[in-house]
């Protein structure tokens, strides 16, 4: 009966919200869904922090500093959707330090030079896009209106990836480089990050069903390839697939096969930095428990 | 509760002058100058906001959506409070 009435709404494009009765599975979808997302956003701020100090000039330096800080927001946005699922943000915390919540992949990859940063800002970001505009609709009215807020922030983000790119690919024959060599690492581990392919991922069907996710994996891969493409060959870049080409009949480029055994083995935490991500979270954590400490003790002492 | 559970606030921001406060979401905070501090550093990096309120979630009290149909019954079938119930005289204007 319940579960009759919760699928009307959602075939009907109503939202659910926190203290509407939703089915177990639906709850774990998002906790599982919306937690990954936040870790994402906070662990991905460590390659991007790497280049902070690093930043070739002022203007960069300051673009990068807001951006991490944006980050950061979208995954308080995010936890902050998570919460009114029943956990706590500690709970949600200890989970991804147990290993128990996954991140995304991507960022399990190490930044190198500078062009990574326009590589990310450019694809891992415009792929985020791709994934959050789409998300902007799903059914759970808070995880709704966190992407909202995050999309409205997040184009700069790819804007100043994209930036970077186009800057280096007309700059010296060593920059252009470079920035071929960011596109090399960063194109396949960027079209995976939307998940493996349809006919291999068990969960999509529920999700689809209740209007978790609104697109599948490889509708929204294809999107996102369709779009950047021309955004490569606008700056003179090359996208490392032999395979790629325009498919008049389908509307849409075709491309070649990934490397899946790669993509399930970072996952499994045997990506270049796994575990300095991990250990970086959990100590930067702990050396924080004083300050959460203190905050604790001076509410207390003020009784407000 | 447990020593690490921090205290949640929701947040309400006024976006300019003359408008109403609107919620926004909520922060984690200890008291009620790191509330609005969180508030500002989350929810207005870019000129979103003249003037924020921050509320413990504790004491937001909120309608249950199984009542939802009794409790705001009444604004249905109360069609005389709306202005397009009544008949005008034919030729009456600005009324």
């Amino acid at each position: 009966m319940n579960e009759a009435i919760f699928q009307k709404k959602i075939d009907a494009e109503q939202k659910i919200e926190p203290k509407d009765w939703m089915p177990d599975g639906y709850r774990k979808h998002l906790i599982r869904q919306i937690s990954q997302h936040a870790h994402s956003e906070i662990i991905g701020m460590q390659p991007e922090g790497n280049w902070i100090s690093r930043a070739p000039s002022l203007r960069a330096k300051m673009i990068l500093l807001a951006k991490v800080q944006d980050e950061a927001g979208h995954g308080l946005y995010l936890y902050s959707a998570c919460e009114t699922l029943g956990i706590s943000r500690e709970e949600l915390n200890e989970q991804l330090h147990q290993g128990k919540a996954k991140y995304s992949s991507i960022f399990n990859y190490p930044t190198l030079t500078w062009a990574d940063m326009g590589a990310i800002g450019w694809l891992v970001d415009g792929a985020a896009i791709v994934n959050q505009v789409s998300l902007q609709k799903t059914s759970y009215g808070p995880y709704s209106r966190g992407m909202v807020k995050i999309c409205k922030e997040e184009s700069f983000h790819q804007r100043q990836g994209y930036e970077i790119m186009a800057e280096m690919a007309k700059g010296t024959s060593e920059q252009k480089e470079m920035a071929q060599d960011a596109l090399n690492r960063f194109w396949w581990p960027s079209i995976m990050m939307f998940g493996p392919n349809d006919s291999d991922s068990p969960r999509t069907g529920n999700a689809m069903k209740w209007k978790i996710k609104r697109k599948t994996n490889d509708e929204l891969r294809q999107d996102f390839i369709n779009k950047t493409v021309s955004q490569a060959e606008l700056i003179g870049l090359k996208i490392p697939d032999p395979d790629l080409k325009w498919n008049e009949e389908r509307g849409s480029y075709d491309f070649g096969e990934m490397d899946w055994d790669e993509f399930w083995s970072v996952v499994e935490g045997n990506g270049p930095c796994n575990e300095q991500r991990l250990n970086h979270h959990i100590k930067a954590h702990k050396n924080g428990a004083w300050v959460r400490e203190a905050a604790k003790a001076y509410s207390q002492k003020h009784n407000n | 509760m447990s020593k690490d559970t921090s205290t949640v606030w929701e947040v309400f921001i006024q976006s300019k002058n003359g408008l109403a406060h609107k919620h926004f979401g909520n922060v984690h905070a200890e008291d009620k100058e790191m509330a609005l501090q969180n508030a500002r550093d989350l929810y207005t990096r870019r000129n979103e906001g003249s003037c924020i309120w921050v509320v413990k979630s504790e004491y937001i009290v909120s309608s249950v959506p199984e009542d939802e149909d009794s409790f705001f019954d009444p604004s249905n079938d109360k069609v005389y409070r709306h202005p397009t119930f009544y008949k005008m005289p034919d030729g009456s204007k600005h009324i």
